[in-house]
């Protein structure tokens, strides 16, 4: 059966008017994701700053006390509180108080003098390991070269060695909310693809609406297009939207060409709509689908790359990655606002997300094909 | 309030629940299969670093300091770009997290007891990895210009730090996610159990049936809930003992405080999705809400992935609304920090007023549509 232009166009207008018509409905597909990029683009902050840190000066000298001002001036570490007795800096951790303890022995000022090596005790919490691993990291290096510049100045060391220069490109200030909004961007569309399509099919199956469709000359494929368009023309919409707040509310930086971007934003999309019409059509009711939907969604977003880099995953977690599109996609929203990478720089993205945007889409259709025959 | 006709509501329900089984079986089933998948696939320990290493000495001591940072483990040697310009190329394309460049003087300074430069360049983009690395690397070259420096006198480290780690003390992140994981994973689930319950009676026309028996609103809601308390209770235990027979998660504290606390969460949990559920009348809208009000809160604002102190101070405040964040609060203090109502009291009390108020909006939401 051929597409009919003007039958799809009456499907389109049921379907976008299906959509909009409840107000409740408008605020779930525009305002609330607007609600979500605001609050979640503050929220996505791995910055190691201010680590609220609890300090034992058992030592109590000049020499002792430099040594914390430097631990504040690093502006990683934030004193919340200081003791003589131990008992205090455990409950002080437990509860959550403090997630560093820094506790200084008697005699660390001589000892650094008299060139005998002196110990400062570090405490972390280790419930959030990855920021206590960044803080342990920093603590150490702190108190290694306090130590080596008194050393230098006394004259007990030569000089020389390493002189090791950072140079961080395309996020100088290493602030993790450049990185992360982008991540925000994706999670919300493949959200909201998959919210506007799984729902579709099924819904119509349980109210008895597809039987109608099956005496309506509406061919499968024109219903899959009257399902589909409206749903990408909203999240499209959707994506402006937070795109223009990540830009402009933000201040994250947009170095590279919105034309590179938008081939995948429309591949990115598609797969989502796709996968959310091929979950809408093999489920029975639409509580499944609903549960289909989270099945799903978690993987995407926590096999995406979005919280943590995907070289740090298990080897066969890192191939399944390749199956996810929030990925591919991910990795080229990344790369065109940070890093002004080009369609050459991200070629192997956008063949993975067009594979999988098409190879969807056409399973979704053969799919509901075989359901609707039945 | 009448007994019996409470427990013949969650009868009817938990039959209806029988009837689908597929869902009944993910119910069941989604919590673990989670866990035990996530619990291998998450893990913040940052390694295998993606390098590339410009030599531009190409000299023992140059080789020596490569050599360093290939088996520290923390680094993963890809490329050696000849030049300085295809540096550029390797960390666009993503290729390389990170580059390191030794100047042709490196050798020469070393030997002199001239600082000798060491370049660095990071693909910042990546904030988390990209300090990191930077700490990794910068320890590396300070070990190595000590080594240098007192090659051959006895000289001791003049000042140290001995670090120790509390409450995780191999700073496994497995330790730290599967609790999270569980509280997570659990207030998702909650929601997604009891978000259609209503609606769905009102889309198949049930509601009709039941507005005409005498059973009371506060009956439906609460014997609606219990079949749910039921599955999710499961749900809790199933997904504790896989983070502890699996994955070896340290358990410190007390069963019975971790039972009691899960279940106000998961009073608390499923009333609000009821809640919703009651609210809106369309399956399809109840989806959308319960996934937008819980599924990112869950994961963006409890606390599990992002830490709670660093956020503006009023997304700090909505992130009290969250019930998860109290929940995971309550596992990683009771699974890793052993700590006892003494320290937890605060999220018990917050789960109960959250528990009582989803109650009391569900029962009254609920209201309008028997009338």
């Amino acid at each position: 059966m051929g597409i009919s232009p003007t039958r799809v166009r009456e499907m389109l207008k049921k379907e976008l008017r299906q959509m909009l018509r409840d107000p409740k409905m408008r605020g779930a597909l525009i305002v609330a994701p607007i609600i979500m990029l605001v609050m979640f683009g503050y929220a996505v902050n791995t910055d190691i700053r201010d680590t609220t840190t609890f300090v034992i000066d058992h030592d109590r000298t000049a020499t002792s006390r430099e040594l914390l001002e430097v631990f504040e001036s690093t502006g990683y570490f934030k004193i919340v509180g200081r003791s003589d007795r131990p008992a205090d800096l455990v409950r002080a951790l437990d509860y959550g108080d403090a997630a560093v303890g820094i506790e200084i022995p008697v005699g660390f000022a001589a000892d650094i003098a008299s060139g005998q090596g002196a110990q400062v005790q570090i405490v972390v919490d280790g419930t959030d390991s990855n920021s206590a691993t960044v803080a342990l990291g920093y603590a150490g290096l702190i108190v290694q070269q306090f130590g080596l510049a008194r050393a230098a100045a006394a004259g007990t060391l030569p000089g020389g060695g390493i002189d090791l220069r950072n140079r961080a490109w395309y996020n100088p200030e290493l602030e993790s909310r450049t990185y992360n909004v982008p991540g925000v961007i994706a999670a919300l569309i493949m959200l909201i693809t998959l919210l506007l399509t799984s729902m579709s099919v099924v819904r119509e199956r349980e109210m008895g609406t597809l039987d109608q469709l099956s005496v309506s000359p509406l061919s499968p494929t024109e219903f899959i297009l009257g399902k589909t368009v409206p749903s990408m023309l909203v999240a499209f919409l959707d994506l402006f939207l937070v795109t223009g707040i990540a830009i402009l509310w933000f201040g994250i930086p947009m170095r590279g060409s919105f034309l590179v971007l938008l081939p995948a934003a429309l591949a990115f999309i598609v797969a989502g709509l796709a996968l959310g019409l091929l979950l809408s059509s093999v489920s029975k009711t639409q509580q499944e689908a609903f549960m289909g939907m989270f099945l799903i969604l978690l993987p995407a977003i926590i096999l995406s790359g979005f919280f943590y880099p995907i070289s740090s995953m298990p080897e066969l977690f890192q191939w399944l990655t390749v199956l996810n599109p929030m990925r591919h996609f991910l990795e080229i929203i990344r790369a065109v606002f940070l890093k002004d990478a080009g369609f050459l720089d991200l070629w192997r993205q956008y063949v993975a997300l067009t594979l999988m945007a098409v190879g969807v889409l056409w399973v979704a259709v053969v799919r509901f094909r075989g359901t609707t025959a039945s | 309030m009448n007994l019996t006709r409470l427990l013949a509501m969650s009868r009817k329900e938990a039959i209806q629940l029988r009837r689908d089984p597929r869902s009944l079986l993910m119910a069941f089933m989604l919590p673990v299969l989670l866990i035990l998948f996530f619990g291998y696939a998450i893990s913040f320990d940052v390694k295998n670093i993606e390098l590339a290493v410009l030599d531009q000495s190409n000299t023992a001591p140059s080789r020596d300091l490569i050599e360093r940072f290939e088996s520290s483990g923390y680094f993963n040697i890809l490329a050696y770009p000849e030049r300085y310009a295809d540096i550029d190329d390797l960390l666009r394309r993503g290729e390389v997290k990170l580059v390191l460049v030794i100047p042709p003087e490196f050798a020469r300074d070393l030997a002199a007891g001239w600082p000798a430069q060491v370049q660095i360049v990071l693909d910042g983009s990546d904030a988390n990895t990209a300090t990191i690395a930077q700490n990794y690397a910068t320890a590396i070259a300070a070990r190595f210009s000590l080594e240098v420096l007192l090659r051959g006198r006895q000289v001791v480290v003049p000042a140290q730090a001995e670090s120790r780690v509390w409450f995780n003390e191999t700073l496994e992140s497995r330790n730290m996610i599967v609790p999270g994981l569980v509280a997570v994973i659990m207030s998702i689930i909650a929601a997604m159990l009891t978000a259609l319950t209503i609606a769905r009676e009102w889309e198949r026309g049930t509601m009709e049936q039941l507005a005409a028996t005498p059973v009371h609103r506060l009956e439906v809601v609460i014997g609606k809930l219990l079949p749910y308390v039921a599955i999710g209770l499961f749900d809790v235990a199933i997904a504790v003992i896989a983070g502890l027979v699996i994955f070896g998660v340290p358990f410190r504290g007390n069963v019975f405080l971790l039972s009691i606390m899960t279940l106000m969460f998961l009073l608390g949990a499923l009333s609000f999705g009821m809640f919703i559920s009651a609210t809106v009348k369309s399956q399809v809208l109840a989806t959308q809400l319960a996934l937008q009000t819980t599924y990112l809160p869950a994961i963006l604002l409890s606390g599990f992935m992002f830490s709670i102190s660093t956020m503006p101070v009023f997304l700090q405040v909505v992130t009290y609304a969250v019930p998860a964040r109290y929940f995971v609060t309550v596992t990683k203090g009771i699974f890793l920090k052993g700590v006892g109502p003494s320290v937890l009291w605060a999220e018990g009390v917050a789960m109960i007023i959250f528990a009582t108020v989803g109650l009391s909006l569900a029962i009254r939401a609920f209201k309008k549509e028997l009338g």
